[in-house]
């Protein structure tokens, strides 16, 4: 059998590098964030086409949501997303206090965006938005606004549930960073978690306009 | 590399050392004995087998279904069982056949197997990843088991709206969120071999001297990569629409069913090829072998795999035909469908073209290859009668339909993946399995096969439609019926053959050497069964796959040098 030669400790059995074990992490993630973004593109495609054939509607739903708690979470991904840079830096060069405090930081600004999230969740319920029984909005185009609604609850929804998967994974990391485990030569889990922050970070970039802006700032709003 | 017969093969139980604490490392078989050790392996090999055990029991499992749609099928009466039932038999068949067979088939059990072994790696990029996967393969059976004990479920295994939104209420919700789990078992296993093909080879091992079926492997993974979880999405608002009553895909309150259907057939069209193109790859890799040649046009081969891919991403609004598309989109759909079959074709020329002049033995795997090829062509040329607008609107919804696709899954892939079990059963256990019956099998199936299906194109062209579990005695379809039930019965026993023959040759079959088919590959350099990390030393490959020029021993010899 096979006894590869272990000259660094911190390359796993299959690899024989650790620039090939890099490699393979960070392609690996790019790979995932492929399937990731076909799986929010059948939602984004399910949107275009609702928008399109109920523009009105959709512009009109639009306004029931608060485009200031909207900016306000837009504000706290971007930081979050900065943080997270710092940290993915900061492992890289072995600063291991910035990483624990970066790392925290991030994880505090993803409570943050939820917390948030959940007031406007919490709004929408007051107000009868939310899709399916509870849903009491009076309209001509009750239908159409309650199709809109369901898409921004499966959309952030989804995108809630992917933050709140990166909180585990961020918190993971933090404990293995409290305990030192990264520095210049091994940190591929933080630069990983990082490439998915980002991306978790650039599909609210686009969930916002689509969501918040439509009926506000295109020709045509009311 | 010597073919002389490993002594700690012979007699008795492999899974066993005659001290069973020895974790015996030169074996992946024998390192670890304990039920816990194959439970939490890493190893892609015992991986590999943990999925052969779990989607042969879900075959057996969809051909019960099978068997009792056949059955039925026999007298013009519904005299079997009722409509509904029936309605849930179908439905099943497709749902266990297709996710939780087809799917995985060779890509889980013999792509697992295999991927690091030829490329000269000691496991896959992500190990762990590996054994998670197929948890979430086991977690998403589990649910769709529970469904089908629990009652079944009735919306055909394509979940058309609005019926599976607002009318069935069979459990939906179980097998759909079944099926949701077993896609991401599916993403993670793509992903995991297209790193691995990506990072993991041994040195010389280049893009243009893999073996074919890793070009198979790299294109089945990035459709499963691209295409699953958009099938995912779909059955999530599905479910979503289910639990809250809200009309995404309902027209009555503004949905659109026919976004379904988009949403369904942009992953499920290419899933066609998910289940095909890894049984291309194990016909390159068997016919050269039995043909003691190089394969005819390997880049052509190794870039169709990857065209098949593409292309089938564009094409499938050929299953829309009827519904009400644009006609200029089914135009263009029909176009493309036509453009998908001329990479599938080159392979068919090129293997052709492989037999050539070659010295053919006729061994079970190549009888199951020259099987595949011939139902393969007829079921990809059926395919483009249907892809033609005009015949589809005359066939859709017919039994023609049902015998075109199950030329291409069954006759297509199936027969690929017996051709593969027989071809690498000896490097996976070490022994052989029993020739005679393995051709006996091959041939059962070839023949089985044909009489099940092909009555089922003239029953479609005569207008007999699918789904349906009674016709009109003076149709003149029963006797058409009866000879497919009398087909699928030699055929369910030309497949419980190998279940059998399998079994015990892993027990009781002859020690099979290293390379009993002097076949070429890094897969057959090393010990069968292989050593848990594959190889003594990483293998440096020297030349090009199938380097079949010279004969006899020499074959197995000098395909690369080990690095000292
Ligand atoms: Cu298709």
């Amino acid at each position: 059998m096979s006894h590869p030669e272990r000259a660094n400790p911190y390359v796993s059995h299959q690899f024989e590098t650790a620039t090939q074990q890099r490699e393979a992490s960070i392609l690996g993630m790019w790979i995932f964030l492929a399937t990731e973004i076909m799986f929010f593109g059948g939602l984004f495609l399910a949107y275009t086409i609702y928008y399109n054939m109920y523009t009105d509607a959709f512009k009109e739903a639009s306004q029931h949501l608060d485009v200031m708690l909207g900016g306000i979470n837009t504000g706290v991904l971007i930081t979050s997303s900065l943080t997270m840079a710092m940290a993915v830096w900061a492992a890289q060069t072995s600063r291991q206090k910035l990483l624990v405090l970066f790392l925290s930081l991030t994880l505090v600004l993803a409570f943050v965006f939820l917390g948030v999230k959940a007031v406007e969740y919490m709004h929408k319920f007051h107000d009868g938005l939310v899709p399916g029984a509870l849903f009491t909005y009076d309209s001509p185009r009750r239908d159409q606004v309650q199709l809109f609604f369901f898409i921004y609850f499966v959309m952030t929804g989804l995108h809630g549930v992917h933050i709140l998967i990166g909180i585990g994974v961020i918190a993971a990391i933090l404990v293995m960073a409290i305990k030192g485990k990264f520095h210049a030569q091994y940190n591929n889990p933080v630069d990983v978690t990082g490439l998915y922050w980002h991306f978790v970070d650039v599909i609210w970039i686009f969930l916002f306009p689509l969501l918040y802006l439509i009926g506000r700032y295109l020709p045509g709003a009311h | 590399m010597s073919t002389n017969v490993q002594p700690h093969n012979g007699g008795g139980n492999p899974l066993y050392t005659a001290n069973p604490d020895v974790v015996d490392m030169s074996n992946y078989l024998r390192a670890g004995h304990t039920l816990r050790s194959w439970l939490l392996t890493v190893d892609h090999k015992r991986i590999g087998l943990l999925y052969l055990i779990s989607i042969t029991f879900m075959f057996f499992l969809g051909g019960i279904f099978a068997g009792l749609i056949r059955l039925e099928l026999m007298t013009p009466e519904g005299d079997l069982v009722s409509s509904s039932t029936y309605n849930k038999l179908f439905t099943m068949h497709g749902i266990v056949m297709v996710f939780f067979f087809l799917i995985p088939s060779i890509p889980a059990v013999l792509g697992n197997f295999l991927v690091p072994l030829m490329i000269g790696a000691r496991d896959m990029a992500f190990p762990r990843l590996n054994l998670m996967s197929w948890y979430v393969y086991i977690i998403g059976a589990i649910f769709t088991m529970y469904a089908i004990v629990a009652g079944g479920v009735d919306t055909t295994w394509r979940f058309y709206t609005p019926y599976s939104t607002s009318f069935a209420n069979t459990h939906v919700m179980m097998t759909a969120l079944g099926i949701f789990i077993m896609g991401f078992s599916s993403i993670l296993t793509g992903l995991n071999f297209v790193v691995t093909i990506h990072r993991m080879r041994a040195p010389g091992m280049t893009w243009f001297r893999m073996p074919l079926f890793l070009w198979a492997m790299y294109a089945t993974s990035i459709i499963q990569i691209l295409g699953t979880p958009v099938v995912g999405i779909a059955i999530l608002l599905v479910g979503v629409e289910r639990i809250l009553g809200v009309g995404v895909f309902n027209p009555d309150l503004g949905g659109d069913p026919i976004l379904f259907q988009h949403l369904f057939w942009f992953y499920s069209h290419p899933a066609v090829y998910i289940m095909i193109l890894p049984g291309m790859g194990v016909v390159s890799e068997v016919i050269t072998c039995f043909s003691r040649k190089q394969i005819f046009g390997y880049p052509f081969i190794a870039v169709s795999s990857l065209l098949i891919a593409f292309v089938g991403f564009f094409v499938w609004g050929h299953h829309m035909f009827v519904t009400g598309q644009s006609p200029y989109a089914g135009l263009i759909f029909s176009a493309l469908s036509f453009l998908v079959a001329i990479p599938s074709a080159i392979k068919v020329f090129n293997w052709t073209a492989t037999l050539y002049r070659g010295s053919v033995t006729f061994s079970t795997p190549m009888l199951y290859v020259f099987g595949f090829i011939g139902l393969f062509t007829i079921g990809g040329l059926t395919g483009l009668m249907l892809a033609t607008l005009g015949i589809d609107m005359h066939v859709h919804d017919t039994y023609f339909v049902v015998a075109h696709f199950h030329y291409v899954m069954v006759g297509g892939m199936l027969l690929a993946y017996m051709a593969a079990l027989h071809f690498w059963w000896p490097k996976m256990t070490g022994r052989m399995y029993p020739e005679g019956w393995g051709r006996l099998s091959a041939l059962m199936v070839f023949m089985g096969f044909h009489l099940t299906f092909f009555p089922q194109f003239i029953l479609g062209y005569l207008g007999m439609p699918r789904h349906y579990h009674t016709y009109p005695d003076e149709a003149g379809y029963q006797i058409l019926h009866v000879l497919s039930t009398a087909g699928a019965t030699v055929l369910g026993a030309g497949f419980l053959l190998p279940a059998i023959y399998f079994a015990w040759s892993f027990f009781y079959g002859k020690p099979a050497g290293d390379n009993p088919w002097l076949a070429k590959g890094l897969e057959w350099e090393t010990t069968s069964p292989p050593p848990v990390f594959n190889f003594e030393k990483t293998p440096i490959v020297t030349e090009p796959a199938y380097n079949y020029s010279v004969h006899g021993d020499e074959v197995s010899e000098g395909s690369h040098v080990v690095a000292p």
